[in-house]
């Protein structure tokens, strides 16, 4: 039962900080695509944690799905910011207003 | 027959109104007063065979409306008021209609004015020969509108179109009252018929509505509904103030309409719902005061006033009032004597100040007139007889009827009676006929006895009128001298079964009797009042002597010359107020403030500033976005879960997430 407490809120934490993390970072989009990861790291811990306790394998199958997903997802999104540099020559989150409403 | 005097005049107005151009001047004008004349001939028979062959007629057409307990028809009932009544309209009608066509001989429009003058005699007579409340309102609302018409014929003047607007309005407040009457006679009887009704009246003596958490006798309410009605059409105190504005119409108008018809219709009202009212004596004592007040206002009134036809128009008004407290007193009969009597003289009197008129090339203002007996010696006589008759001298109409009228009202100084409003009418009454002894005399002394005042240019011109606007008022001076010493026995002699159903008078409230046992020097009142009346006259316009001394008196005369101001305090307190707030509320706040913000105008303004306010909301920072995102993500959560459980866990957590984003 403790350990059960414990992981929900170990993956909640982390899950808080990445959001915290995207949400804050005004500077750098590096920062974004980290805190990205760490929000599929902690989305995984919980599959993975809550597929051990009610003994399902599912939950298993799924982070490592996540994992290639994350994978593809953050490759995708270096790409784009290699591609985002080469043109504009920075990476600051907050000189992106190109496109407001 | 019967039918045929009622439509003829409508057949008439069509083609002498539609085809006016056709026929021409003179064909319009003969067409149409040959129909009119042909209706009197036909009411003539009327009389003969209603009135004094003692045959009530009655001919129902075909229903009109039928409506669950609602069944109204097209009827037409010819009892003796009824016929009274055709042979005073038509004859009135024919009589204008004949001089009209020399009247307004130079008027562009005259096949226009006979159409309307004829649409009006057919009104009138729809209005008195309906056999239901309802068919009697479309002849009230007709001879209104047709009295607008004939008002606001010379409609290129500001003046006749203001008045008679003021006429339609302030007869419209009386026709407001007539109707809910009219609603109340269907909410309690259950029909509008005149057989149904007044057979059923008596039995309603205890019937009370309920009207504003107040209980109402179901009598007096209908019997106050209607008089209000009778207020606003006969120009009783109140809703006079629409009568003296009427005066801008041409001359004839003044006669048939003002005088001798339209603003007896109230009297008929009252009349014909006698035995509807006689069970009311509240609304006997309404009519009563406020017939005595009219009578007594408007004779003071008309004292001071200085225009030929106004002065006429308030003694008309004062007549009326005469044929309202009549009716008070429960004398219907002697009231619908005097109205004969009056339509007769009041005819005769505004028909030769049209002639006056006429020969002064348009001049209407008293005190420029003068000296005109050696210019106009027929119309000074008839004009003179006129005024004799309508003070009320010995052995004219007006003495039969008015001094009837006060004998009647003197009956309570017989102290078993003890009828206390009596004594208002007869005090107001009586002092009335001094006042119309004077501006009777005052009117004859300024326009043809005293000295002229006109210019020689209107002086040069003066004629007497051509043979066409003679004759009716010749006819009309026969009928003054006579009319009154003829049918005084048939209509209130004692023991006459002329009115027969037609006129209800409950044996408690008939002193009919007592009037004819008054003492003798009670009876020389009136007669004296008027000599009097007529004497000042002389005394005050063949002298130098003047009444304005006084501080207190010149402010009543000021006062009175003023017309006690009605005017000004209705437009102060009624007229402005009301037209304020239409413009300012209604129009300025409701109309064009809050519903069209509510509306168009809110639509327009809002939606887009609205739009603007949200658009602004993307500024293009991806961290806004995702704030939003979150935030939307947690009140969605928030939602979800209070709806479900508010002290679940779930709640907990997402309400520590929205406040950490917030913090």
């Amino acid at each position: 039962m403790y350990e059960q407490i414990n992981y929900l809120n170990t993956s909640t934490l982390l899950f808080l900080i990445s959001i915290t993390g995207i949400l804050l970072n005004q500077k750098n989009i590096l920062v974004m695509l980290m805190s990205l990861e760490m929000m599929f790291l902690s989305v995984s811990f919980n599959l993975i944690f809550s597929s051990i306790v009610i003994d399902d394998i599912v939950g298993q199958i799924f982070s490592l799905l996540i994992l290639t997903v994350a994978a593809a997802e953050s490759s995708i999104g270096l790409a784009i910011l290699v591609i985002y540099y080469r043109i504009r020559n920075v990476i600051t989150v907050e000189l992106m207003t190109l496109m407001s409403g | 027959m019967y039918i045929t005097t009622i439509i003829l005049p409508l057949i008439g107005s069509l083609i002498s109104g539609f085809g006016g151009r056709l026929l021409g001047y003179y064909g319009a004008s003969i067409f149409s007063t040959s129909c009119v004349l042909l209706s009197f001939f036909f009411s003539i028979v009327i009389f003969y065979e209603v009135g004094l062959c003692n045959s009530v007629c009655y001919v129902l057409l075909s229903p009109w409306i039928n409506v669950g307990t609602l069944s109204i028809n097209w009827g037409f009932l010819f009892d003796p008021v009824t016929s009274v009544m055709l042979i005073v309209v038509t004859s009135v009608s024919a009589l204008v209609h004949v001089y009209s066509i020399s009247y307004m001989e130079n008027d562009p429009h005259c096949p226009r004015f006979m159409s309307y003058l004829e649409i009006f005699t057919f009104f009138m007579l729809i209005l008195v020969t309906a056999d239901n409340a309802v068919q009697m309102f479309l002849g009230w609302e007709g001879v209104g509108l047709a009295s607008y018409l004939l008002i606001n014929f010379w409609f290129t003047r500001l003046a006749a179109n203001q008045s008679a607007i003021k006429a339609l309005v302030v007869n419209r407040i009386g026709d407001f009252g007539l109707s809910i009457g009219i609603f109340a006679i269907f909410y309690s009887f259950n029909s509008v018929d005149y057989s149904i009704i007044f057979s059923l009246a008596p039995f309603f003596q205890n019937y009370y509505f309920s009207f504003l958490g107040f209980s109402i006798n179901s009598l007096t309410f209908i019997g106050s509904l209607l008089f209000v009605g009778a207020v606003g059409k006969s120009a009783q105190l109140g809703l006079h103030t629409w009568l003296p504005d009427a005066m801008e119409g041409p001359t004839p108008v003044s006669a048939l309409i003002h005088a001798a018809t339209m603003v007896t219709a109230g009297v008929f009202l009252m009349i014909r719902f006698s035995p509807l009212i006689e069970y009311s004596s509240s609304v006997l004592g309404i009519l009563v005061v406020f017939g005595s007040l009219t009578t007594f206002f408007a004779a003071m009134v008309g004292v001071f006033q200085n225009d030929l036809k106004r002065v006429i128009a308030y003694s008309t008004c004062s007549q009326l009032g005469y044929m309202i407290f009549a009716c008070g007193l429960s004398c219907y009969n002697v009231s619908m004597f005097h109205l004969t009597n009056h339509a007769c003289f009041k005819a005769l009197l505004f028909l030769s100040a049209g002639s006056v008129i006429h020969a002064l090339s348009d001049e209407q203002d008293m005190r420029r007139m003068g000296s005109l007996s050696y210019f106009l010696p027929i119309t000074y006589s008839v004009m003179l007889i006129g005024s004799f008759a309508l003070a009320g001298f010995p052995f004219l109409a007006g003495f039969y009827s008015k001094d009837l009228i006060l004998e009647l009202s003197q009956t309570s100084s017989n102290s078993n009676l003890n009828n206390k409003i009596t004594a208002l009418a007869c005090w107001l009454g009586s002092l009335s006929v001094l006042f119309t002894a004077f501006y009777s005399f005052r009117l004859l002394y300024l326009t043809f006895l005293n000295n002229s005042n006109s210019t020689k240019r209107v002086i040069l011109s003066v004629h007497e009128s051509n043979l066409l606007i003679l004759i009716p008022l010749i006819i009309l001076t026969i009928g003054s001298i006579f009319v009154g010493y003829l049918t005084k026995d048939f209509f209130v002699g004692s023991g006459t079964n002329f009115w027969q159903s037609s006129i209800f008078i409950l044996p408690f409230h008939s002193n009919f009797i007592e009037g004819e046992f008054l003492n003798p020097g009670i009876k020389w009142i009136p007669f004296l009042l008027s000599m009097v009346g007529i004497i000042l006259a002389t005394i005050l316009n063949l002298s130098n002597f003047t009444i304005t001394s006084w501080k207190i008196q010149s402010f009543f005369a000021f006062l009175i010359s003023k017309k006690w101001f009605w005017d000004p305090i209705y437009n102060r307190f009624f007229v402005y107020p009301i037209l304020i707030f239409g413009y300012n509320v209604t129009f300025k706040n409701l109309d064009r403030g809050f519903i069209e913000l509510l509306g168009p105008y809110g639509a327009i303004n809002f939606i887009p500033s609205w739009a603007k306010s949200i658009k602004n909301l993307q500024t293009g920072q991806i961290t806004h976005y995702i704030f939003f995102m979150i935030l939307g993500l947690c009140s969605f959560f928030m939602i979800f879960t209070w709806l479900e459980n508010i002290n679940s866990l779930a709640f907990s957590i997402t309400l520590y997430m929205v406040l950490i984003f917030f913090i």
